[in-house]
């Protein structure tokens, strides 16, 4: 019988994790929604953005938080260039190739990362107190990698719903042909959005850098989990994926307590699979 | 004519290829050949799916499932890679069916079925991370020595019983292709592909074929993975299962052509020929370089051949010959492009900057 | 002010208009009318950008605009009211009339567009937080009129506002339309319901096959004999 408290610890574990698989889905969520393209690599440039923070405060030595908007600015110029590079030229193309495309892309980071950074596991190490909730240890790093990534993903919801170009790119999601007879450039839109998810990205990884070592195909684990939740959200549902993230980050932690984080994965995958058999529209779609 | 003559004088080469001379290149040539007719073969089983718009990104799932199915039974209980192939198979195509049916059944579609079976792919392989007391996990399980040939425990120390082996099986997948292509299946699936409501309302029972067409897949490329593990004689998870293998099987393909009996093989073909080149260049320095490089040409290929080798190859060929051309009736346009569940009110799309 | 010459249009291999010319002059109300089928919104589509002519030459003011974006030809004072309203279900209206003036030019006068449309559409301003989609038909085509309105047109398509519309809220619809165009607009309208929509304009276009088969004042072609039989109903 596993300890109780152990469970709790995992459980309070798996809360701090969902914030920021939330904040990888509601990126990836937000560049389909309005472009209607999955980037499959989406995670890897997670990956290239947390050597750039640990670069940054690791090597070059400069604070945590320079390491964090160097992450940013260069997840939004990733976009950018992943936009402007890969997409634009196949936008009319068929899915199989859009996906492929961008899995190039997948392959490419992973290989130049190795190529470049071996396959060393690094990670940027924070003097951070420790602190004990009812006699569970809790790191700070996640806590605050935790409120970071909430404070995050309600910045992202007020500039899409209070902003100009934010409910400009709702609208897009929703009619972009409409949008067009609005006199909006569909290119103009989808680089902002590009950036924006880009840059999501970038922060995503250096609240990530701060808990994980970082190492070439670190995308192989969060990606996959990011696709499912994105799924079981339902593709462009920002909220179904903020619920998912939570449900399939608290499955991996408390099941890869009781058994291993490989398993705790293909747990989740199972609870994955059953969701679609029962909610197959995501997990907020109204049953019709 | 020709096209026949040039046929029959191409197989004659393929059958003799085990004899030719060539030095000390024949063990090498003899190996590469034996992976081109494999992995054709794998490629061949995902586009029977991937040409009716079910585009799957996890066979490596069902690699991984034959290979070490098969492999562990033998290691563990001596079952021969004859039977145990059998088990395997009829696993993978369980499990297929599994994962298949919900998605068919609730219209996982276009990119959700894409991150569906990718998220298959990775879970295979982490399963048998996680399993690493009876699969060695990521440093992979070699298969047990027989001891000598043997034909119980598929292990021949001369490669060209391999070879035979391979292209035999090669050619049963084209056959199988082609039976699927002219069955009653095929005009039924591609009705699927080009529009689901349309099909389901002439009658077509959809679930059913597409869950039968992904378990058929699933099923042959299993037995790709069993036969690649016997010759290779180890199984890896990196190697035979996750999102990277996954790619390289369709990448082959649709760089070959996914509409075509020989599409898969000319992919496959040349992506092998050109990552053992890559290879070879690179050898053991610059560790990453040449994957590095074959992911920049995947994605060079996809932007400017976005029909494939064939499909370009054909098009320019029409142009120089100035016969019609079928320029909105490309074999990439036949998919159909709801990337939606239903419900979702999708506009037509819109060309990128400038709405023409 | 708008003016087509022999322009031919459609989708990848697919022809839906051939050789059609057409003109509307300035603070005039013309009707495209023609039976489902007969390339009456590929016209539309042509003029505002959304695809590009085959052949032929559009002229909007003077200016040509035939293959132009359609994002360009909004800024030139074009506003298209695509067929099935096109709103955005889950802005709420006041958003859908923002996004109307996306242009800079029509975002400075946003405010003053805003009172001129919810003057125009009342039902709007009440309804101004709700999400679009959760209106009813005939709102949601007040919508969309109101949204083409925001970018400061002086051409305004409407392609089959009546649409799916019970009839009642036809006959309001077009009187709406009515005032729309007594506020100085000039309109190019495509309807089925040809009835209604010659009471509506001046001049109207029997589009038939993607070929202009008739043209004329609207109270002459409503007379026709076979026009009446055909498509008025009488």
């Amino acid at each position: 019988m596993i300890d109780p408290l152990f469970l709790a610890e995992a459980a309070v574990n798996g809360l701090l994790l969902g914030g920021i698989l939330a904040l990888l889905a509601l990126g990836l969520n937000l560049i389909f929604g309005v472009i209607d393209i999955v980037w499959i690599a989406y995670v890897d440039l997670v990956m290239i953005c947390m050597y750039a923070v640990y670069f940054v405060v690791q090597v070059y030595g400069w604070p945590i938080w320079v390491g964090g908007l160097a992450s940013v600015g260069l997840g939004a110029l990733l976009g950018l260039g992943v936009h402007l590079l890969i997409i634009t030229p196949i936008l009319a193309s068929a899915p199989v190739n859009q996906l492929l495309a961008t899995g190039g892309l997948l392959f490419f980071l992973q290989s130049f990362a190795t190529f470049l950074w071996t396959t060393d596991h690094r990670s940027v190490r924070l003097t951070l107190p420790r602190l004990e909730l009812f006699d569970m240890p809790i790191s700070v790093a996640r806590l605050i990698a935790f409120a970071l990534s909430i404070l995050v993903m309600l910045g992202l919801y007020l500039f899409l719903t209070r902003t100009y170009i934010g409910t400009a790119i709702r609208a897009v999601s929703q009619d972009r042909e409409a949008m067009a007879l609005m006199g909006a450039n569909p290119q103009r839109v989808y680089l902002v959005t590009s950036a924006v998810g880009g840059a999501i990205a970038g922060v995503a990884a250096a609240l990530l850098i701060i808990q994980y070592a970082v190492h070439p195909f670190f995308g192989a684990a969060f990606g996959p989990l990011t696709f499912m939740i994105c799924v079981l959200g339902g593709l462009g549902n920002m909220v179904g994926a903020f619920v998912a993230s939570f449900i399939m980050s608290e499955v991996i932690a408390i099941s890869g307590v009781i058994w291993s984080t490989e398993m705790g994965y293909v747990i989740a995958f199972v609870v994955f699979i059953v969701m679609i058999f029962v909610r197959p529209g995501g997990i907020l779609a109204r049953r019709g | 004519m020709g096209a026949r003559a040039a046929g029959v004088a191409l197989l004659a080469l393929v059958a003799a290829a085990p004899f030719l001379p060539m030095g000390g290149m024949r063990e090498y040539t003899i190996h590469v050949l034996v992976q081109i007719f494999i992995w054709s073969f794998i490629g061949g089983a995902w586009s029977l799916m991937g040409r009716f718009g079910l585009t799957s990104l996890g066979h490596g799932a069902f690699l991984g499932l034959g290979a070490y199915t098969t492999t562990l039974l033998w290691n563990f209980f001596g079952l021969t890679p004859w039977l145990g192939g059998l088990v395997a198979v009829a696993l993978t195509a369980a499990f297929a069916a599994i994962v298949a049916y919900p998605c068919s059944r609730f219209q996982v579609l276009g990119h959700y079925f894409a991150l569906v079976t990718l998220a298959v792919g990775e879970v295979v392989r982490l399963l048998i991370i996680a399993e690493r007391d009876w699969t060695g996990g990521s440093l992979g399980v070699s298969v047990k020595p027989a001891g000598g040939d043997s034909l119980l425990a598929v292990q021949f120390a001369d490669k060209r019983v391999f070879y035979y082996g391979a292209l035999a099986l090669w050619l049963a997948g084209l056959w199988v292709w082609a039976r699927v292509d002219r069955s009653m299946a095929r005009s039924a699936m591609e009705a699927i592909g080009e529009d689901e409501t349309a099909a389901a309302s002439v009658g077509i029972h959809v679930t059913r074929f597409k869950v039968g067409i992904t378990v058929l897949s699933a099923a042959l490329t299993a037995i790709g993975g069993v036969a690649y593990a016997q010759y290779i004689s180890y199984v890896n998870p990196d190697t035979l299962a996750g999102i990277g293998v996954s790619l390289r099987i369709v990448f082959a393909v649709v760089l070959g052509g996914m509409y075509t009996m020989l599409g898969p093989s000319v992919g496959t073909a040349l992506t092998i020929a050109l990552s053992e080149y890559l290879r070879v260049l690179f050898g053991v320095k610059f560790i990453g370089m040449a994957e590095t490089i074959y992911g920049l040409l995947l994605i060079l290929f996809i932007i400017f051949l976005p029909a494939g080798i064939y499909g370009s190859a054909r098009d320019l060929l029409r142009y120089w010959s100035g016969g019609p051309r079928h320029v909105a009736k490309g074999p990439q346009h036949q998919e159909p492009h709801d990337h939606r569940v239903p419900g979702h009110r999708d506009p037509p799309p819109v060309a990128p900057g400038r709405s023409g | 002010m708008l003016e087509l010459t022999n322009v031919t249009a459609g989708y990848g291999q697919f022809t839906a208009l051939w050789d059609v010319s057409l003109r509307v002059e300035a603070g005039e109300a013309v009707a495209v009318v023609g039976p489902n089928g007969a390339g009456k919104t590929t016209l539309m589509r042509v003029i505002s950008g959304l695809i590009a002519p085959k052949a032929g030459e559009l002229r909007f003011e003077g200016r040509p605009i035939g293959g132009h974006p359609a994002y360009e030809i909004v800024g030139r004072g074009i506003a298209h009211v695509p067929e099935g309203r096109r709103i955005f279900p889950a802005l709420t209206v006041a958003d859908n009339l923002r996004m109307g003036a996306f242009l800079p030019a029509a975002r400075r006068k946003f405010a003053e567009s805003l009172t001129r449309v919810y003057a125009l559409f009342p039902v709007l301003e009440e309804r101004h937080k709700q999400r679009a989609g959760s209106l009813s038909g005939g709102e949601q085509q007040m919508l969309a009129v109101g949204r083409a309105l925001m970018s400061g047109p002086r051409l305004i398509l409407l392609d089959e506002p009546s649409m799916g519309l019970a009839p009642v809220m036809v006959l309001r619809l077009f009187d709406l339309i009515r005032r729309v165009r007594q506020e100085g607009y000039t309109i190019l309208v495509v309807e089925q319901n040809v009835r209604q929509v010659l009471k509506l304009v001046d001049r109207a276009y029997l589009l038939e096959v993607g070929r202009i088969k008739m043209e004329g004042r609207a109270d002459a072609l409503a007379d026709q004999d076979f026009v009446r039989k055909a498509y008025v109903g009488l």
